[in-house]
């Protein structure tokens, strides 16, 4: 599509830019119709695990609520409270919901089918991913009000110590694909265990790994069981105890963004993407962004049902959690994994 | 076309932010100058073809140094008088160190102008290998003594600011979750069936 605009009247430069433009637009969209329904299907699972109905009025099975709630947020008014950094409360839920967005540029939908496909892929995701702790640490401080203020300090340190150990459990992945480009960490999954199952997840040197990185995308998203940074119980509603209307919209949207970003780098990273899980002619008749999304969706349940089931953990818990558990745990599989490499693929010993 | 667009849009941006960094009154402002400065300078970085070094620097800048700066910047109590009262005393010293900086800044400039400097591709790698490939290649070999002795010298800092800020403390007893997760209900509970009154023993 690229090549089709530049060899059009725009030339290489404009024709590049506007297909690039389409092509974000293309993945935005459907993004945010996604976050919607997103959100509506995370109310009904929490809903049916409490033995509830969960959003069942507005459209068929209340399958309009989320667009009725967004309507609702659209129409009131956004207060500004007169003590808050105006600027800063401002621009805090407009980057939450940016930083959500950006990071699908580099997730492969299928073969050829990614919009930025760059060297050092996972090392975007990384890097975008370490960027949205400053959407909850400056509304916490502009909003100049107690309770955001602590929850913004539990996001810094809560982000800061899960991306370390999300770093460790990312290497050997790279290790093993050879490469920091999704498409082709995707590549090395096609028939990786017995030749016919296809991800690394299937593979018992690599499958603690991808257990370790779910658990620490919860903590990183600040989805429940960690999610202490909008404790009710003891700060009212968090960082967004100030925030209303859209600005309050753009938080929620932002918040399942990354939780929809963080099941696909699962997907991607542990469970071969847009590969069908086993490596099998007629299933790839089944197109790959179907896979995909199918295994986004899987891992989204997973996500609710964590949330539905586990009960919130206190602080020090979360951080003995991180930095005491995953984060020695993580090393000593670096060590392993690499070993293991080293020997097998390489050859150390022979 | 849109690189040059590109490079002016990044190189704009951090000249200002950079400005703003010094120039903002609240403290927390200039480090959020200072971010936005990191996140420019990566831009420019991607232009020059060095994505590694662009993605580092988000990561580690931005995503954790910048992060702590803005941790201990907001927790402190801003008193713009008290921070103007040292100004007479410090401005000597202080321009000299910026009458220093700009004269250097001045002779890398002559430096290239003059033709001093060979002017090489910022990121000389050979076709079709990565940056990542490129980087690890001489790091693990030319410069392993001295990657590895940087490491040494983090490992230790990490080691002495643990042994700084550690202090065993007697008078709180922490959640010991091993012994907690271990223990039975049999740990705990003992079924007796004592005889019709003759009670039990503990």
């Amino acid at each position: 599509m690229t090549a089709w605009f530049q060899s059009t009247w725009l030339g290489a430069g404009f024709g590049w830019f506007l297909a690039t433009l389409i092509l974000i637009l293309l993945i935005a969209l459907p993004l945010m119709l996604a976050v919607a329904m997103v959100i509506y299907a995370d109310r009904k699972i929490w809903a049916a695990m409490a033995l509830r109905r969960g959003p069942n009025v507005v459209g068929p099975l209340g399958l309009l609520q989320s667009f009725a709630d967004g309507l609702k947020v659209f129409l009131k008014e956004t207060i500004i409270p007169s003590g808050a950094n105006r600027g800063l409360f401002i621009i805090a839920p407009i980057l939450t919901f940016t930083m959500a967005l950006v990071g699908w540029a580099v997730v492969p939908f299928g073969p050829n089918m990614v919009l930025a496909n760059i060297n050092v892929g996972l090392l975007y995701l990384l890097a975008i991913s370490s960027m949205g702790v400053y959407g909850v640490i400056i509304a916490g401080w502009a909003s100049n009000s107690k309770y955001p203020f602590y929850s913004a300090l539990r996001a810094a340190a809560q982000m800061v110590s899960y991306e370390v150990s999300v770093g460790f459990v990312l290497i050997p992945v790279i290790l093993w694909a050879d490469s920091f480009n999704l498409s082709r960490i995707i590549e090395a999954q096609r028939g990786h265990v017995f030749g016919f199952l296809n991800g690394f997840g299937f593979n018992p040197l690599l499958f603690p790994m991808s257990v370790i990185f779910l658990i620490s995308a919860m903590a990183e998203t600040a989805r429940a069981p960690f999610d202490l940074t909008e404790a009710e119980s003891e700060l009212v509603a968090g960082y967004q105890t100030e925030y209303s209307s859209m600005s309050f919209a753009l938080f929620w949207l932002g918040e399942y963004g990354n939780v929809l970003l963080m099941c696909g780098m699962t997907s991607v990273l542990f469970w071969g993407g847009w590969l069908p899980p086993v490596d099998w002619w007629p299933l790839y008749y089944v197109p790959g962004i179907l896979w995909l999304f199918a295994k986004i969706g899987f891992f989204f349940f997973v996500f609710s049902w964590v949330k539905a089931t586990v009960p919130r953990y206190r602080y020090d818990q979360l951080m003995r959690l991180g930095w005491k558990i995953f984060l020695p745990f993580s090393l000593i599989w670096v060590v392993l994994v690499s070993g293991y490499l080293e020997i097998v693929r390489y050859g150390a010993l022979s | 076309m849109i690189q040059a667009f590109a490079f002016y849009l990044f190189a704009t941006i951090v000249v200002a932010s950079g400005v703003m960094t010094i120039g903002s009154r609240n403290p927390v402002h200039s480090v959020l100058w200072l971010i936005l400065a990191f996140f420019n300078a990566a831009g420019l970085f991607l232009i020059l073809g060095a994505e590694f070094i662009a993605m580092l620097l988000v990561i580690v800048y931005v995503g954790a140094v910048a992060v702590l700066f803005l941790f201990v910047v907001m927790m402190l109590d801003v008193d713009f008088a008290e921070l103007r009262a040292g100004f007479a005393r410090y401005w000597p010293f202080a321009s000299l160190l910026a009458i220093l900086l700009l004269s250097e800044l001045g002779l890398t400039v002559g430096a290239w102008t003059v033709g001093a400097l060979q002017p090489v591709r910022a990121a000389p790698t050979a076709n079709g290998m990565s940056n990542i490939q490129a980087l690890g290649e001489v790091l693990y070999t030319r410069y392993l003594y001295v990657f590895e002795g940087a490491g040494l010298i983090l490992l230790v800092a990490m080691i002495g600011a643990i042994v700084l800020t550690h202090r065993e403390r007697s008078d709180v007893r922490p959640q010991r979750v091993f012994r907690q997760v271990s223990r039975r209900p049999g740990d705990a509970v003992v079924n007796m069936h004592p005889g019709v009154g003759e009670g039990i023993e503990l």
